[in-house]
């Protein structure tokens, strides 16, 4: 198993312990994007659990910020904070909220848990790199759901305006949002042809393929003068059968039987 | 209000690179000078207030000092979770810069009367919240406010108060400024309407009747020593604010007053009476419309010298 696909198992595992030990939601929005953050978190972005604060360091946004265990776990196994703490995910007292918190959490970016909000931020984080000169790229994630927010619609038009090709947006596209299918609530398609048609460089992706996402990831992966939309076509729940492609699984939370064997599933899983 | 702003801004931005203003595409004219002098410490967001807001929020996450600025409502109302959630939340300096505060814009109807903005920049934890009455306060307050950590709410109004200050004078966030000595009542106002409270005042000191007027610019943090010792010297306080009379600078004074355990027999708030105006014109006609004009003050204050402690409900 390669480094990031371990990392993605690990991530599957923590995320699933502490959504059940939380009692809390989204673990198929956090399955879906496992493999993305993993890619993210296992080299593709400029890092250092060492000097979370570095200034070169890139910058990355959870917009979907319900999926905020994955990135929990992912910066607990990179050493940013003892895996532990993991535990305490959802509990009284901890930091780490349901949805991502900067606060008291190295590595943590941005705070985020109402939609629409990571991308202007994001955004505003490019041209000032632009502005200052410096090299560093902003990677900001969003659910397909949460392209229903005009804010977004208004970054995607600013970061076009302004060419910021040290931009890079990644879409969780699951294609399953809070109630049911996105193209039953409110329809993206042609979604590719909408990023083009708003001045962004898009590559479609296998989300789940951690060559295809690395590949995209790569500074040169872009060499146009746009910001660069990643649109990675993604499983909701995936790595767990029973989970998988499910409007199901963005709210439930798996106890007991279903806990065991979704644990048995990921802890086999090469 | 407006131009002092721009003019020191300007100043600011010719010594410190990290000086920005991103406008929500308004400003017309206004801005002509600075866009030209500072074109890299200028963005035009566009009619986006979200993406600027939040934009604005990355830019002072990286080291910017940001200024966003449009009119009336459409740099908080749209985006106020944007900051909230996102300067407010992560101390960005971001200050929020309202062009045309209460009834600046009186004649452009409903959509552009903002009458509520205090009370709601005032709930958000951590902003600072100031509403100067002239131009040097204006002046002040835009330079101090890039000093102050977090973000912040200031509202330049059409009207101003004239030059209130003194030779010398020293600015500071958070405390009032008393420009008005008296024993008789305290009248405590914010933003261009201090210029009626002002006339109000010298009108009632003609007829032997004297009023400490405090120019409360800063809503938050609000100088609760400066409001405490009016409220024991004077006797009683009279609030003036062009805005709702719901949550504004009157609230914040009632509230500071019984929670530093301060009574007074005589307090009453003017404002506009918890509604919105379909009536349109200019800041004086609404001033005087909704009764908060300098003849409403004068009233006020001698009835609440009469003794009626308590304005009989509408």
């Amino acid at each position: 198993m390669k480094d990031t696909e371990l990392l993605a198992k690990q991530i599957r595992i923590h995320a699933l312990k502490m959504t059940s030990q939380g009692g809390s939601s989204h673990i198929g929005s956090a399955f879906s994007m496992a493999d993305i953050i993993a890619v993210l978190y296992g080299g593709a972005m400029k890092v250092d659990p060492l000097d979370p604060r570095a200034a070169d360091r890139d910058r990355f946004l959870l917009s979907k910020g319900h999926a905020g265990a994955a990135v929990y776990a992912a910066l607990a196994e990179r050493g940013f904070f003892p895996v532990e703490k993991l535990s305490t995910h959802y509990q009284d007292g901890s930091d780490l909220s349901g949805h991502v918190s900067h606060k008291g959490i190295p590595g943590v970016e941005f705070s985020t848990g109402s939609l629409g909000h990571g991308l202007p931020v994001a955004a505003g984080m490019a041209k000032a790199a632009r502005l200052k000169g410096e090299q560093h790229r902003v990677f900001a994630l969003l659910s397909d759901g949460e392209c229903d927010e005009g804010s977004n619609w208004e970054a995607i038009l600013f970061a076009a305006h302004h060419q910021l090709n040290n931009l890079v947006c990644i879409i969780d596209y699951n294609k399953i949002q809070s109630l049911a299918p996105v193209a039953e609530t409110l329809a993206l398609e042609p979604f590719v042809d909408k990023w083009i048609s708003f001045g962004w460089h898009v590559i479609e992706v296998d989300g789940h393929d951690h060559q295809q996402l690395k590949d995209s990831f790569l500074p040169h992966a872009n060499s146009t003068n746009k910001p660069l939309c990643v649109l990675a076509h993604t499983t909701k729940g995936k790595g767990v059968s029973f989970m998988e492609d499910t409007v199901l699984w963005h709210y439930r939370t798996a106890r007991d039987e279903e806990f065991n064997a979704a644990l048995a599933e990921l802890e086999k899983s090469a | 209000m407006r131009d002092q702003f721009i003019e020191r801004l300007s100043e600011m931005a010719e010594s410190d690179p990290r000086v920005m203003l991103v406008t929500g595409d308004l400003g017309f004219g206004v801005l002509n000078d600075y866009r030209r002098r500072f074109p890299s410490q200028f963005i035009n967001a566009g009619v986006a207030e979200q993406n600027m807001t939040g934009m604005a929020t990355g830019l002072a996450m990286e080291g910017f000092i940001v200024y966003t600025y449009s009119i009336a409502n459409f740099t908080f109302m749209r985006c106020l979770e944007q900051i909230r959630n996102d300067a407010a939340y992560h101390e960005a300096n971001v200050n929020v810069v309202s062009i045309g505060g209460g009834f600046s814009y009186g004649a452009l109807g409903m959509s552009h009367h903002a009458t509520e903005d205090l009370a709601i920049m005032r709930a958000l934890p951590g902003l600072t919240v100031v509403s100067p009455c002239d131009n040097w306060e204006t002046m002040e307050a835009a330079q101090a406010l890039a000093a102050t950590p977090g973000p912040s709410y200031l509202r330049l109004d059409k009207s101003t108060a004239g030059e209130t200050n003194y030779p010398g004078e020293v600015f500071e966030l958070g405390k009032a400024r008393r420009l008005r000595e008296g024993t008789d009542l305290t009248i405590a106002a914010c933003g261009g309407i201090v210029d009626e409270v002002l006339q109000a005042a010298d009108q009632l000191r003609e007829q032997g009747i004297r009023c400490r007027v405090l120019s409360v610019h800063t809503i938050k943090p609000l100088d609760t020593a400066a409001l405490v010792s009016a409220a024991q010297e004077t006797g009683g306080l009279l609030t003036v604010e062009e805005h709702n009379i719901v949550g504004g600078l009157g609230s914040a004074i009632a509230e500071t007053l019984l929670d530093s355990g301060v009574f007074v027999n005589r307090f009453r708030r003017i404002g506009l009476a918890d509604r919105y105006s379909s009536i349109v014109g200019s800041q004086g006609y609404l001033r005087s419309k909704y009764e908060m004009d300098r003849h409403a003050i004068i009233a006020a204050v001698k009835d609440l010298l009469n003794g009626a402690a308590i304005k009989k409900a509408a």
